[in-house]
């Protein structure tokens, strides 16, 4: 349980850190190192089985079938690096205590860096890759949230924007990596894949894989040609950058190598990839170190160089290599961390960083320009300090390099020059700063000593790299060992911490980088002018450039495919549900099955010629629109008429209705509309379309053959079996719909009922004036309500209405039913609107549409619900008979109330619909208004 | 039988896309309704082609396939709401921009000139 604690805690301390704002700056700081302090102590108890190189692992399970799993492990290396967070997270916090100013929101930074100190213990004690991958991300996120901290600056978000694109676009990356990997070792769990190495890197993959693994890790730890997002987001709080960029996030993909370590190295293609990006990096980082006047900013490009240093000692692949780097990592976080806080301690004092302006500063702070020489020193790699050290084993470490011919000179050359530079920069760090005359002109002045306490973390550290750099095998020797033994995977070579190891070739590229740097640094006039011939890249520029040309590119394309035109639109999905249903028909084939082709009658014949005539006709006059509607009309009563030769009265009747309704509603809106559509496509966009028409219709035909011959089997038996003994009726396309599938019918009524409240309420506040006349110069008859039509309706409504009961109640056992009585009234109804007016029928309906459809749904539900009570399910019919006097024995099913509730909401769906449409003129609006339909 | 059958529903479906591809409203309702009336038979026919056969029990020797019917009664139902949405669809675009296009403009304006529209009646 202790290792998920540690990396919960920071998390918890996130949320609970805000809550201590109200006590206070001093309340806050506090409550943010307890997390670590418990980590703390979570973590000493395991030492002993660490320091005899064994592992701790607690694992649980999360989501076994994608291999991710909550598992964290503990070892040697895991537990370097979690040290380092901690402890340098908890001096982090008490520098940032004075430093940040009074007014700044203090609980957003202790939450932010508490959430990013989490992510960090995420990735080194994650146990499974996916899992570390997730914190990988959320550090990502985190460090773009705490870069950019002080929101209002420009070049603060920028940073962190370019850092966050960096980083983001490495983990995406890695993620690919990862699979790549855990798919060769069959597992995502660190333990197996760090066991399967050889058979990774046997893989016929493993180049691919590994490349996408170090883009991960280079583009975290800044290596060339992804290091220029470190030095911008030096725009971050100083806290933050101590943090970020000693111990922390750019150490982030060191780990990562070093974790994957026993898994991917050890060949060429690794020895080749990560060695010369190093070597790259370390070089260039130092020198452009040195003609940085921002002291940040040389802090920033001197971590790019140790990076790289750390980056090539892991890629030579040897394993005192290995160990070198482990050390340095140690080593580079306790100096340079201290560095970066001896800068904002100058920065806080002075207001400024530009080291043309801040100098002779050892007269008003000596106590901090100790403390910055010092760690200066380590990192130019003065002996008896831990700088030196490493630096040692590094060029010791170049000069073992079997490289073919004169190439072999060229590691001891790079690690002598840069160290050269080094030496110079960090002379320059030290003598600029606080000799070199007196302070030019600066915004605080004069500048004194911090307080107290804001010295103390740069003390901690600086004192550690005396300890280390004085009795290293004391101080250091058994965690290094440790957390080699856990890179080696237990092969750890012979190797002795001593401050001196004799005289011998290493350290003479000590003592020629040592005087070779200060002699650059004196004469360091005559290369910043020959480093001025040079003009600068400025990379946040180049980067601006090129998210504004991505972006311009994916608006170009967005524009492209969505141009905002509807018919387009309409045709791209034509388009698409062609292609789509092309491919597997292509694969399948089309063909005449086995069941073959039965003869056609000519009544037959002779209506499916007219229907295709009809249908082909209203494409054809389709400008015209009102005789287009009565060709339509012909289609439809066909489809009728097929349903009917088919064996489906029902489906007959309804259609019948439907299409009465549906014609009706398009007359009724071509009222206000243009009787005839104008000529608006080009010839080629016609015969386009009418391609588009032809592939679609000769695909439905060749499906609908194909489909039509085969042979097949029904679910219905049951249906035809349990319809009279189970819903007790005869007619089964009933039962369905009000017994077996009434839950189904119910939410089709629903539909139904939203589909008509959606018109009411799209039509409310809409007022169209009809044209004049057809378009065509004729004008409306004046006779809106012929005489004889009315004198016809009037009788025939009671005559529909007892039509339409019939047709209800015989619906269980003979073609009818709810949707089909319910089509007949609306139909009688709607005559009475044709013939009589909207105001004249409006006046002689005593009920709002509104509530026939609500109690339609009332009844439908009750019915349903009914059958609960009883204890049966949702919807389960009871039925029985009674004897009715005249109408004889006479059967009742709990289905005839669905069935009535589907008749209302059929009735008032359609009236509301149909009603919305003829209020829309002004002269009816008025009057309907005022009744309230 | 069945190659006519077939070739009602291809022709329902081509006249029905051509219409869909028109660049008035109405066309395109028309489009649609010839449309779902070939589904509609579409859907229909997976129950395969009966004669006297209706699924009325004790009214035929043999019974078609009912489940298809019911299926496609619901669906010409929810199809003639949804014709009726349109519509009224159709209506509200031409009481709001004054014209019948799809694209809620007249042809030959860019959609840019559209977004200022959009923009300035609000």
């Amino acid at each position: 349980m202790s290792l998920p604690l540690v990396v919960l805690l920071p998390f918890l301390g996130a949320i609970a850190a805000p809550l201590f704002a109200q006590g206070g700056r001093t309340a806050i700081a506090i409550a943010s190192s307890v997390p670590a302090l418990i980590a703390l102590a979570a973590l000493f108890p395991h030492w002993p089985v660490l320091a005899a190189g064994g592992t701790v692992l607690h694992s649980y399970e999360w989501l076994p079938v994608l291999g991710l799993s909550f598992s964290f492990r503990l070892d040697g290396l895991a537990l370097l690096f979690a040290l380092l967070i901690l402890i340098i997270g908890l001096l982090i916090i008490l520098y940032a205590h004075y430093y940040l100013k009074a007014k700044e929101n203090v609980a957003k930074f202790y939450s932010l860096l508490l959430c990013f100190k989490g992510s960090m213990l995420g990735i080194v004690l994650s146990g499974n890759l996916l899992l570390m991958l997730i914190f990988w991300e959320l550090t990502s996120l985190t460090s773009f949230l705490l870069i950019s901290f002080w929101t209002h600056k420009q070049d603060a978000r920028r940073g962190a924007r370019m850092a966050l694109a960096v980083t983001g676009g490495g983990g995406l990356a890695l993620l690919a990596g990862i699979l790549l990997i855990g798919n060769i070792a069959g597992s995502f769990e660190l333990d197996d894949v760090l066991a399967a190495g050889d058979q990774i890197k046997a893989h016929a993959l493993y180049p691919v894989a590994l490349t996408l693994v170090l883009l991960g890790a280079f583009t975290k730890s800044a290596q060339f040609p992804f290091h220029f997002w470190l030095p911008h987001a030096m725009q971050a709080p100083t806290p933050i950058s101590a943090y970020l960029h000693s111990a922390t996030m750019v150490k982030a993909g060191i780990f990562l190598m070093a974790r994957l370590y026993p898994a991917l190295a050890g060949t060429e293609q690794w020895f080749y990839m990560v060695s010369f990006t190093g070597m790259a990096t370390l070089l260039l980082g130092a020198y452009i170190a040195m003609f940085k006047h921002d002291l940040k900013g040389l802090l920033a490009y001197s971590t790019v160089s140790h990076l790289g240093l750390i980056t090539l000692l892991l890629g030579m692949g040897t394993q005192l290599a290995a160990v070198a780097a482990l050390f340095h990592v140690i080593n580079h976080a306790t100096f340079k961390a201290s560095l970066f806080m001896a800068a904002g301690i100058i920065d806080h004092e002075t207001g400024t960083r530009d080291m043309r302006r801040i100098n002779g500063l050892w007269r008003y702070m000596p106590h901090t320009a100790t403390l910055a020489m010092v760690a200066a020193s380590s990192m130019a790699g003065v002996p008896l300090l831990n700088g030196f050290l490493s630096k040692e084993m590094f060029f010791a470490e170049s000069l073992q390099l079997n490289l073919p011919g004169l190439w072999a000179w060229l590691p001891p050359i790079v690690a002598t020059l840069a160290g050269i530079f080094a030496v110079a920069y960090s002379a320059r760090f030290i003598h600029d700063v606080f000799f070199n005359g007196k302070p030019v002109d600066l915004p605080k002045y004069p500048p004194h000593e911090p307080p107290r306490y804001m010295k103390i973390p740069v003390e901690i550290l600086v004192f550690a790299c005396i300890m280390v750099g004085v009795f290293p095998a004391v101080s250091v020797g058994p965690l290094l060992y440790a957390a080699a033994s856990a890179t080696l995977g237990g092969n750890v070579p012979d190797y002795q911490l001593a401050v001196i190891h004799g005289f011998n070739l290493p350290l003479l590229m000590s003592f020629m980088a040592f005087f070779g740097g200060l002699l650059m640094y004196s004469q360091r006039k005559r290369f910043f002018a020959f480093h001025a011939r040079f003009r600068e890249i400025d990379e946040k520029a180049v980067f601006e450039a090129l998210v504004s040309k991505i972006v311009s590119l994916a608006n170009r394309f967005t524009g492209w495919v969505e141009n905002g035109s509807l018919q387009r639109y309409a045709m791209l999905l034509v388009l698409s549900v062609i292609a789509v249903t092309a491919l597997p028909l292509a694969d399948n084939g089309i063909y005449v099955g086995e069941n073959g082709l039965s003869p056609a009658d000519w009544p037959t014949a002779i209506a499916a010629g007219v229907l295709i005539i009809a249908a082909l006709a209203t494409v054809v006059w389709h400008r015209e629109r009102f005789f287009a509607l009565i060709l339509l009309s012909v289609v439809g009563l066909i489809v009728a008429l097929a349903f009917a030769r088919f064996s489906a009265p029902d489906l007959a009747m309804t259609q019948l209705s439907v299409e009465v309704v549906t014609i009706v509603l398009l007359m009724l809106a071509l009222y206000y509309m243009p009787s005839w559509t104008p000529m608006e496509s080009s010839g080629t966009q016609r015969i386009r379309d009418i391609l588009i028409a032809l592939a679609a219709g000769t695909g439905m035909t060749l499906i609908t053959l194909t489909m039509l011959t085969q042979p097949f089997s029904t679910i219905s038996a049951f249906f035809l079996e349990n319809s009279k003994p189970g819903g007790g009726g005869t007619n089964v396309v009933n039962v369905i719909l009000v017994d077996f599938r009434g839950f189904d019918t119910l939410g089709e009524i629903t539909v139904l009922a939203i589909a008509a409240l959606g018109i009411y309420s799209m039509l409310k506040n809409t007022a169209l004036t009809p044209p004049p006349g057809d378009g065509l110069g004729h004008a409306w008859t004046r006779d809106q309500y012929p005489l004889m039509l009315r004198q016809i309706a009037r009788p025939m409504l009671p005559l529909a209405l007892l039509v339409s009961a019939y047709i209800f109640l015989r619906g269980h056992n003979l073609p009818g039913g709810g949707f089909i009585a319910g089509l007949i009234t609306s139909v009688a109804l709607i005559l009475q609107y044709i013939a009589s007016g909207m105001i004249w029928t409006q006046d002689r309906i005593p009920f709002r549409y509104h509530n026939v459809i609500g109690l339609g749904l009332l009844f439908a539900t009750v019915a349903g619900a009914g059958s609960l009570a009883f204890g049966y399910p949702f919807l389960t019919t009871a039925f029985g008979y009674i004897t009715w006097p005249v109408v004889g024995k006479f059967e009742v099913a709990s289905a005839l109330v669905f069935d009535l509730g589907v008749y209302l909401a059929v009735i008032g769906a359609t009236l509301l619909a149909l009603v919305s449409i003829g209020r829309l003129s002004p002269h009816s609006a008025i009057k309907s208004q005022k009744e309230g339909v | 039988m069945e190659l006519l059958f077939a070739l009602v529903i291809g022709a329902l479906t081509a006249s029905g896309v051509y219409l869909l591809l028109r660049a008035r409203t109405f066309p395109v309702v028309m489009g649609l309704t010839l449309l779902s009336y070939g589904v509609n038979l579409f859907l229909f026919a997976t129950g395969r082609l009966a004669t006297g056969q209706q699924p009325v029990i004790g009214t035929a020797a043999n019974y078609t396939d009912p489940l298809p019917q019911a299926l496609v009664l619901t669906a010409i139902v929810i199809g003639f709401a949804m014709t009726a949405f349109l519509v009224v669809l159709a209506l509200r675009n031409l009481a709001d921009n004054e014209n019948d296009h799809v694209d809620g403009q007249q042809e030959n304006t860019s959609p840019a000139s559209k977004q200022e529209q959009e923009v300035t009646s609000k």
